[in-house]
């Protein structure tokens, strides 16, 4: 098992490694970090603006080759802990990207949790039941969450929050922020109840991204196990349909599940974009759209290597939990 | 079919004088033979929510495309406003006169229908462009094996290691939002999703004795690939390319919503939500109606997806985002 997971772990180095090459050549390749200061209208002569605009270069290192650039970005965050400056400052980008990051998490995993356990529940419900009306309700619903922009639904959803404070005349759901501006009730019960209320709505929102997915895909595994032989012994050697259920089928069915879960962190992440907009959250996604638009490569690069990492260590993770779950995948 | 044929051409003369029906007679069982196109045909058809979703579609295409031709307004149409309660003149809420009522300057069905056909066009080119780059990375990998194939699917992974949204904004940004640059860009992400399920059926074709056969008749790799492999991964392609369809509606409108996507004075649904997302206390309709048709769109697309699915590729249980 040991040798399994360093295995694993040694494997996933070089595709980290590679996928910081690709992020910084997508990075490059997103604009002109100095656009700022070469389309500003300003009093000084040509030759001066000119020169502050190849110092500004010099600075942040952009008159050197890609590589020379790509080996002075990795190595300072190896060695230093340096993330690089912002376009305009001198600063570490990484307070910022890891302040973002952390508001982030909390939603994505929140999201993840709720949104795992209630496809598991309906994905099984209607495997069970299969051709049932719950089970056509729940395929419904689910094509339908498939269907809808994100965004839109989002929209809808704050409307409705704010309908709801409307007419229950208190400020609940909070539409604006992870936390009230300022904050007002310092207590722990206050406290907890200010991050829920902002919480709630945007995490549906995310949390419905990975649900319509998931619950079809538990749906259609647990069909696959449920008419499978071994299950069709279990049964006949006259266990009780729970324990077929609990013990043999789910357990089984599940394990698929890890593996596209983790796949689909990365479209969750890039829902969290969406999601963090609609609702102003100063997360990971204002933080890459805002990078995006002044074309402030270390934010960029930085939010896509933090991105990239948690990817890949929740493929990782999956690969891990595989091998723990089906002795197959460990002794291949 | 080719049998029909020569059992035709032994019996004598069918239908010729003095001979009844000789072919018919002769087999043990008179079941009509059926095409492989046929019994998929056949399949589709009784999913019923494909069938109904497939002429809801045909109807959306239509109204994208056909009925800007009758529509007595156009989308470049400036249009009069009406007379709100506070008694100033802004947007007309839906009425005969503007079924979807209207903004602060056009008829909002006149750009509904610009918005679905501007909508549907990149999601066609996404649809296109990403099956067919996918399909042929999975053949190469697949076929190549070793080298190649760790190489080509290594680089999908590490494609699948960044959100596609912040991929495809990032790309974007320098374009300046034409159309077809969105869609090309929304494709290549989407290409490796499809490389990856074509090489997996590519890996188990390339074992089947046909290929062998071809190999044995001297066929080269290039052939062998494109003759005999690419064709018999059509179905799996037919399924993704719809399934791409629904993906790319929803990319386009996200990444018009973050303002990486088209850019105005084109305009797609994406576009039409987010500038009139402040709308939706006043203005209701004007968020609603292309909300509802982006929906009515991927869910058509994604229902004619699981239809195609079920009658293409009945051994496939396994769902795909």
């Amino acid at each position: 098992m040991l040798v399994f997971v360093i295995r694993r772990v040694l494997i996933s180095i070089p595709v980290l490694i590679a996928s910081t090459m690709l992020t910084f050549v997508i990075v490059k390749l997103s604009g002109d970090p100095l656009t700022y200061l070469k389309t500003r209208q300003s009093t000084v002569s040509k030759a001066e603006k000119q020169a502050f605009i190849n110092q500004e270069a010099h600075r942040l290192w952009l008159d050197r080759s890609w590589p020379t650039q790509y080996w002075h970005w990795i190595s300072n965050i190896l060695l230093h802990w340096n993330w690089g400056p912002p376009v305009t400052g001198h600063d570490n980008v990484a307070s910022d990207v890891f302040t973002a990051f952390g508001i982030t998490a909390r939603l994505v995993l929140v999201s993840i949790a709720i949104a795992l356990i209630l496809a598991v529940i309906t994905g099984v419900i209607s495997a069970v039941k299969q051709y049932s009306l719950t089970d056509y309700t729940t395929t419904l619903l689910g094509f339908i969450f498939l269907s809808m922009p994100t965004f839109w639904f989002a929209i809808l959803l704050k409307e409705f929050g704010l309908k709801i404070n409307q007419w229950t005349g208190s400020h609940f759901f909070g539409t604006i922020g992870d936390r009230s501006i300022p904050i007002t009730d310092h207590s722990f019960g206050g406290s907890l109840k200010d991050i829920i209320g902002h919480m709630i709505l945007p995490t549906i929102v995310l949390g419905l991204v990975g649900y319509a997915a998931w619950s079809r895909f538990t749906r259609a595994s647990m069909l696959e196990v449920l008419n499978s032989d071994y299950v069709r012994l279990a049964r006949s050697k006259g266990l009780s349909p729970r324990t077929v259920m609990i013990r043999h089928a789910l357990r089984t069915a599940l394990i698929p599940l890890t593996t596209v879960t983790a796949l689909d962190v990365a479209a969750l992440l890039g829902g969290a974009i969406v999601t963090e907009n609609v609702f102003q959250w100063r997360g990971m996604g204002t933080l890459f759209l805002t990078a995006l638009r002044a074309v402030d490569f270390n934010v960029m690069l930085g939010w896509l290597l933090v991105t990239a990492t948690i990817v890949i260590a929740f493929n990782l993770i999956a690969d891990i939990l595989y091998g723990v779950l089906d002795p197959r995948i460990r002794h291949a | 079919m080719l049998e029909t044929h020569e059992t035709l051409k032994e019996g004598t003369q069918p239908g010729g004088p003095g001979v009844d029906k000789p072919t018919l007679t002769e087999r043990e069982f008179t079941v009509k033979e059926r095409k492989q196109w046929q019994m998929a045909l056949r399949r589709f058809l009784r999913h019923r929510a494909a069938v109904v979703s497939l002429v809801v579609f045909v109807l959306l295409v239509l109204f994208a495309f056909v009925l800007p031709y009758f529509w007595h307004y156009k989308y470049t149409e400036f249009v009069s406003l009406c007379t709100q309660s506070n008694g100033l003149a802004g947007p007309c809420s839906p009425s005969l006169k503007h079924p979807f009522g209207t903004d602060s300057t056009h008829d909002m069905l006149a750009v509904t229908m610009r918005g679905t056909g501007q909508s549907l066009k990149v999601a066609f080119l996404i649809a296109a462009v990403g099956t067919g780059a996918g399909a042929l990375w999975g053949v190469v990998s697949g076929f190549f094996g070793g080298f190649v194939d760790s190489t080509l699917m290594r680089l999908a992974d590490l494609v699948l290691t960044i959100p596609s949204l912040a991929l495809a904004a990032a790309l974007a940004h320098k374009g300046g939002g034409s159309l077809v640059l969105i869609g090309l860009i929304l494709a290549g992400v989407a290409a490796p999703y499809v490389a990856r399920v074509v090489r997996g059926v590519v890996l188990s074709l390339r074992e089947r004795e046909f290929i062998e056969a071809a190999r044995a008749l001297g066929a080269s790799n290039t052939r062998i690939m494109f003759r005999h492999l690419l064709p018999n991964t059509i179905p799996v392609l037919l399924v993704n390319a719809t399934l791409l369809i629904a993906q790319g509606i929803l990319a386009e409108t996200a990444l018009s919503y973050v303002g990486f996507g088209i850019q105005s004075p084109d305009t797609s649904l994406g576009v039409l939500i987010s500038t009139n997302q402040g709308a939706v206390e006043n203005q209701p309709w004007l968020f609603y109606f292309p909300g509802v048709f982006i929906i009515l769109i991927a869910l058509s697309v994604n229902f004619i997806g699981d239809g195609l699915r079920d009658a293409l590729d009945p051994r496939q249980t396994r769902e795909r985002k």
